[in-house]
């Protein structure tokens, strides 16, 4: 679907330089460490279920069906957003714009790639850190590892995904990582408590 | 603060993500150009803002972005029940009788 | 050196470890684990405060949260000053500064004392009758004088330096109180392995068993039983025990507002320790042991600095070591206060009497105190206490009436009774049930799930407290999933055991006398006050309490609320539950701002948004304007420079060479799917159908009642794909409004949005050498007119890296708007301005895009609109489609008014003097000589100098315009009257040859 907008490009590799919002950002605090993630290939894909399980394929990963959940694959991960939503981040430089690109079962894939800022917070801290702006329940219970969401963090939107016991992704728009980080670094402060 | 249950994330979230989106089952005319002024105001104006049982519409802005249907009291703001939207408004209501 | 009411030995301070504090500049010695209460009254101060209407001298009325009287302001330095600190829960450390309040010259001698004498003015509702008239004395008296009188602390007036943090919280079962019954609870929900979380507003936890000498679990005292529980609780993984910590506000679905006092108790807190910390917890179950609050006795003067409740002065000596005085008087309606006699008895204490207004009480505690040689008296009232900066004696007289007997003592303890503490319970709804044999409110119908237990409950003595709690913790564990139980109940070897008491006024304080004898201290109520109110028509509780005062504010009737409504209702005879309490409101204990901000200040405070270009403009030295959230250049002034200078130089050269503008904060939405072009249709006014792939079209939408919400130029990329674009503040909102349709009327539709706002950074590249500064850069796309022609869109790549490139025009140049991915924006923009330097071209701000558009008479949505403007009223009908049966706003926008004549038209407006620049906003009429008030017709909406029109210009929206070209307007301004003329929108090429310049 929609060729004309994901045209394979053979084109040179860009002339200018890449500047990601936050790049390289750290910090450490008692019991959490966060850092702004390298870029990633991106896409918000939408797709009525009919259409999932070949789109799963083109993908090589299984799109979640199941709320609050993700699904991961040789650096390719899906994250359920929504029922007909998904949101595909792929961290080893595979653009899954292009895999959608033949697809002709119905579906909407929108390259997002600059659109998000993906940030770890990781460590025993991790989940009380971002518990200072979410008001979601982040046990393992309610929120397993491979669990995600997007919710709440303090007056911004972020999607969250837990990673390991000890670690989550927050991706949150370009414009927003800075209140992000600075939200997070302040709380990483307190999260040991 | 609320806690909701998203009919299409099946379960309870916090009402930080979400939004009211007004009354529930108010239809937008299929022929639209053609609603006399009257029934233009009951559609559009008119709400019915009772102290009870209230049928509105909710959006899981910060969720899964769906908007979806809710029974609510406006006494006690219980909701009694959450559906999708498109779903026809609920004969019985659970919990509505005590 | 041990202070001079300390008693060696007792309490269970280590009375070696002192610390220093001054309260009022004095300074005192204290010791470690004190309160500042507890520290002064050690050192024979009780005088701490004035009264709050009467400036009457107070001191403590008790050892905890619930004092009215000793409200004292902690100072840190400059900026931290707190006033309102309760001194009996400030934990004192070493340094602490402590001063009085509400005083003036000094404590011992205020001149607002006077106000007591004058006090006739100041009853019940005084402010509804007292500041009547005249009129004049609100200016010059009232209000500047008796709100100076009246009051508490002084807010502090500079900026918090303190931080606050916050932390949403889950569990399974919450338990608020940490006395005996929520120990119990939260052990017997902890044992089952559930998530718990106990909290409680002391340093310690123990609640009464800080003062009950008699009661002993598992073979321990009481308090020590409790810290080893206490310990055992916080070795558990699944417990997480909040000291310092009060519930404040109980809400919906069992959410429990916490505040943690992180560091108000240390001497020197340290930068990275929050002040407070915000819990907001969200439990399956929650367990009430929020106990109970002993009540004071309603006598003539019962606010005298020493006199006290009975157990406040048995925390004092059993947990502090602390005699509250040297021959203390005893004044009580219900057992508990004789525990107070006989553990002050036995520490050496004097008791000159126990004065007993019961009749004939019986009981084990009464012949303790008789066997300790104190003198009992039954069916006696204290009529009055004397002495004033300090309780100097006892009058107590028959309750009957009789002979008098004055008994001086310095000290007086008292006890009514206590009273359940619901207020948690009644703020989650709960309704409260009067158990009218014991003469208390109790919970009655649950509205949440939650249970109360213990003394909150009305449940009296230890040991039945203890197996409430534990099978209440067990059984909230249970409910919240919990399968395994194997926790074993502590066991009460011994405890003590408290009766009932009496409400309202004793007898020295009936219904004939005026005297002052105080239910409310913190807010100045009187028995008088609330039978004045009665009598003054209130009949119902609320408006007692709203008349008087009673029960209001920081204090939330803590221990007048029953008083004030056995008062009433026997004044207005009626039965106390027909009568019935005044609602409980959050916060049960004042809350500081700060923590209720949290983490929202400074940067904080709302997300701030920057632009991939930003560093650019913020380098080049750009002032820069709030858009939304966002920040945008707003212009580029070159050294010495205003902004009008800029600005003129900035539109110049637009439209003589070139200029780059950062347009990345417009909105962006890519609706994608076979029925993309049919939901456009609905969406937008204008036909879509047709627009052929590789072309724009300018759209506008409407809400269903026909005005214009936003408009944008929007492209199509491909038969199933469009990139429309919003305005920049109107991004969120139509993005809402476009799924809202798309999910709620128009589900059948195949198509999705997707936001690409910040996928992509905007560089719009506009004026006649605006292709000559592109075109080396970009591969893949023929720009030629021909190829590329006005208003269409093309996707390839500049700079080696992806473009989507719009020819259109905002400023009726030639122009093009270069969308590229946003990390490459900073990049895309340098490669620009190299290339647009070679011609002379300059970058500019949002001013500048402001005046070239309204040169051009392109609207601003927002600006020129105010949400009641059509299409028509706009003279945009062209944008509508005539032959399109439905739209989103098609039905509104032919309601009768909306067709109406006389509605107002966007116009232009030239005034007669070139130079005048009109301000936005100013009203238009059509007489100037008209009488006043005027009829205005209309109001300027944007209005600017125009450097290239050599004059200014503005857009207006009159009635009537359409039908007003060449009429001569006025604007009234007040220094004087600016003549204008109604002309088109256009006041530059009006033929728009530059588009193709």
């Amino acid at each position: 679907m929609a060729k004309a907008a994901a045209k394979k490009s053979a084109a040179a590799a860009p002339s200018v330089e890449r500047r990601p919002a936050l790049a390289g950002q750290e910090l450490s605090a008692t019991g959490v460490a966060l850092a702004v993630l390298p870029p990633a290939e991106r896409i918000s894909l939408r797709a009525p279920y009919a259409s999932v399980a070949a789109l799963s394929k083109a993908l090589g990963v299984t799109l979640p069906r199941k709320p609050k959940t993700s699904a991961a694959k040789a650096g390719r991960t899906a994250l359920w957003l929504g029922p007909d939503e998904w949101l595909v981040i792929d961290e080893v430089g595979r653009d899954p714009l292009a895999d959608c690109f033949e697809m002709t079962v119905l579906h909407s894939a929108v390259g997002i790639s600059h659109r998000n800022v993906a940030i770890s917070v990781t460590g025993p801290a991790a989940a009380a850190t971002i518990n200072s702006g979410c008001p979601q329940d982040l046990s393992l219970d309610a929120f397993p590892v491979g669990a995600a969401s997007r919710t709440i963090l303090g007056k911004v939107e972020i999607v969250l995904l837990r990673t390991a016991t000890d670690a989550f992704r927050v991706e949150c728009w370009r414009s927003f990582s800075d209140y992000v980080f600075t939200f997070l670094s302040e709380a990483a402060g307190d999260a040991a408590a | 603060m609320l806690l909701i249950r998203c009919p299409y994330c099946e379960e309870e979230r916090p009402e930080l993500e979400f939004r009211n989106a007004g009354e529930a089952h108010i239809a937008r005319s299929a022929d639209m150009a053609a609603t006399s002024d009257d029934d233009f105001e009951k559609f559009f104006f008119i709400r019915s803002n009772p102290k009870g049982i209230i049928y509105e519409r909710w959006r899981h802005m910060h969720g899964c972005a769906r908007f979806f249907n809710a029974v609510r009291d406006t006494v006690s703001d219980r909701f009694l029940m959450t559906y999708k939207a498109g779903e026809p408004k609920p004969a019985n209501l659970p919990g509505a009788a005590k | 050196m041990i202070a001079a009411f300390r008693i060696p030995g007792a309490g269970r301070l280590k009375q070696a470890e002192t610390t220093r504090f001054s309260f009022d500049g004095q300074s005192y010695a204290g010791v470690e684990g004190d309160t500042l209460a507890s520290a002064l009254l050690a050192n024979g101060v009780h005088l701490v405060g004035r009264s709050f209407k009467y400036h009457r001298p107070r001191g403590f009325l008790s050892a905890g949260a619930e004092e009215p009287n000793a409200l004292v302001e902690i100072k840190r330095d400059s900026a931290r000053k707190t006033p309102n600190v309760r001194a009996t829960v400030q934990e004192l450390y070493d340094g602490l500064t402590a001063q009085s309040q509400n005083r003036w010259p000094s404590l011992s001698f205020d001149v607002s004392a006077l106000g007591d004498i004058a006090s006739p003015l100041l009853s019940a509702g005084f402010y509804y009758k007292t500041f009547m008239w005249p009129k004049s004395a609100w200016k010059n008296f009232y209000e500047p004088k008796i709100r100076a009188a009246a009051g508490l602390g002084v807010a502090p007036d500079q900026p918090d330096p303190d931080h606050y943090s916050a932390r949403f919280a889950h569990c399974d079962v919450l338990v608020l109180g940490g006395g005996a019954a929520g120990i119990a609870a939260a052990l017997a929900a902890a044992e089952t392995g559930v998530r718990v979380i106990l909290a409680d507003e002391q340093a310690d936890f123990g609640g009464s068993l800080h003062f009950e000498s008699g009661a002993r679990i598992d073979g321990q005292d009481g308090f020590a039983w409790a810290q080893a529980a206490i310990a055992t609780l916080n070795a558990m993984d699944n417990v997480r025990v909040l000291s310092r910590t009060t519930a404040f506000g109980y809400y919906a679905q069992n959410f429990v507002g916490l505040v943690e006092r992180v560091s108000d108790h240390l001497q020197n807190p340290g930068r990275d320790l929050p002040r407070e910390r915000l819990w907001q917890v969200r439990a399956k179950r929650v367990v009430l042991a929020t106990g109970a609050i002993e009540r004071h006795m309603v006598f003539a003067d019962n606010d005298r600095p020493g006199i006290m409740l009975a157990s406040a002065a048995r925390t004092y000596l059993n947990h502090y070591g602390v005699a509250v005085g040297r021959n203390v008087g005893i004044y009580t309606a219900n057992d508990s206060a004789y525990a107070a006699a006989i553990d002050l008895k036995k520490a050496g204490v004097g008791v000159a009497a126990i004065v007993d207004l019961r009749d004939n009480p019986t009981g084990s505690v009464i012949d303790e105190a008789r066997a300790l040689g104190i003198e009992v008296n039954f069916g006696r009232a204290v009529i009055r206490a004397g002495g004033k900066l300090r309780v100097s004696s006892m009058t107590v007289q028959p309750k009957n009436g009789g002979g008098e007997r004055t008994i001086p003592v310095d000290a007086i303890l008292m006890s009514a009774g206590w009273t359940p503490s619901v207020h948690l319970f009644s703020q989650s709804r709960g309704k409260v049930a009067f158990n009218d044999e014991t003469k208390r409110f109790v919970p009655g119908a649950y509205a949440q799930d939650c249970v109360s237990v213990g003394a909150c409950n009305g449940t009296d003595g230890l040991s039945a407290t203890i197996d409430e709690a534990y099978a209440a913790g067990a059984k909230a564990a249970k409910d919240a999933g919990a399968n395994t139980v194997k926790g074993t109940k502590p066991k009460v070897d011994a405890s003590e055991s408290w009766s009932r008491g009496m409400l309202g006024a004793a007898p020295g304080a009936g219904p004939d006398t005026t005297v002052k004898a105080f239910v409310d201290f913190q807010n100045d109520v009187t028995a008088k006050d609330i039978r004045q109110a009665v009598h003054e028509g209130m009949r119902s509780i609320e408006h007692v309490k709203r008349f008087t005062t009673n029960g209001m504010a920081t204090d939330q009737g803590k221990t007048s609320n029953m008083h004030g409504l056995a008062i009433a209702a026997e004044t207005l005879g009626k039965p106390i539950p027909q009568v019935g309490l005044t609602t409980f409101r959050a916060p049960y204990t004042p809350v500081t701002f700060g923590s209720i901000v949290g983490h929202a200040r400074g940067k904080l405070f709302d997300p701030t948004r920057k632009t991939a270009i930003h560093p650019w403009a913020e380098a080049q030295g750009a002032v820069f304007e709030d858009v939304g959230q966002w920040k945008r250049a707003w212009y580029f002034p070159k050294a010495g420079e205003d902004m009008h200078a800029a600005v003129d130089r900035e539109c110049v050269t637009v439209r003589k060479t070139a200029g780059l503008f950062d347009a990345s904060t417009l909105g962006k939405i890519e609706v994608v799917g076979p029925d993309a072009a049919k939901f456009m249709e609905l969406l937008y006014t204008n036909p879509w159908e047709k627009l052929e792939p590789g072309r724009c079209r300018y759209g506008i939408m409407l809400r269903e009642d026909g005005f214009i919400y936003d408009d944008g130029v929007v492209g199509r990329l491909a038969a199933d794909r469009f990139h429309v674009t919003t305005t920049t503040g109107g991004a969120p909102r139509v993005m809402n409004h476009m799924e809202d349709y798309l999910q709620t009327e128009f589900p059948h539709l195949n198509v999705w949005l997707t936001s690409t706002t910040e996928q992509w950074a905007v560089i719009a590249v506009q004026g006649p050498k605006s292709r000559d500064i592109i075109a080396p850069l970009v591969e893949g796309i023929d720009m030629s007119d021909g190829a590329l022609p006005h208003m269409s869109v093309r996707e390839g790549r500049i700079c080696g890296v992806p473009t989507r490139l719009f020819r259109m025009s905002f400023t009726g140049e030639r122009g093009f708007e270069v969308n590229v991915p946003a990390d490459y924006g900073q990049a895309v923009w340098d490669a620009l301005w190299a290339e647009g330097q070679k011609h002379g071209a300059c970058a500019y701000g949002t001013e500048t895009m402001h005046v070239l558009r309204a040169e051009k008479g392109y609207i601003i949505v927002g600006q020129d609109t105010d949400g009641t403007v059509t299409p028509n009223d706009a003279g945009l009908d062209w944008a509508v489609g005539k032959k399109k049966t439905d739209f989103v706003g098609i039905r509104g926008m032919a309601r009768p008014d909306l067709v109406a004549k006389g509605r107002k038209h966007l116009v232009g407006l030239k005034t007669k003097d070139p130079k005048v620049v009109l301000e936005e906003g100013a009203q238009i009429v059509g007489d100037p000589k008209q009488a006043i008030p005027m009829t205005m017709i209309g109001h300027v909406t944007s209005s600017y100098w125009s450097e290239n029109c050599g004059r200014s210009i503005a857009l207006a929206l009159v009635a009537g315009g359409r039908d007003r070209m060449g009429e001569t307007l006025y604007v009234p301004m007040p220094n004087g009257t600016i003549e204008v003329e109604v002309t088109g929108m256009v006041f530059f090429d009006e033929k728009g040859e530059r588009l193709n310049g």
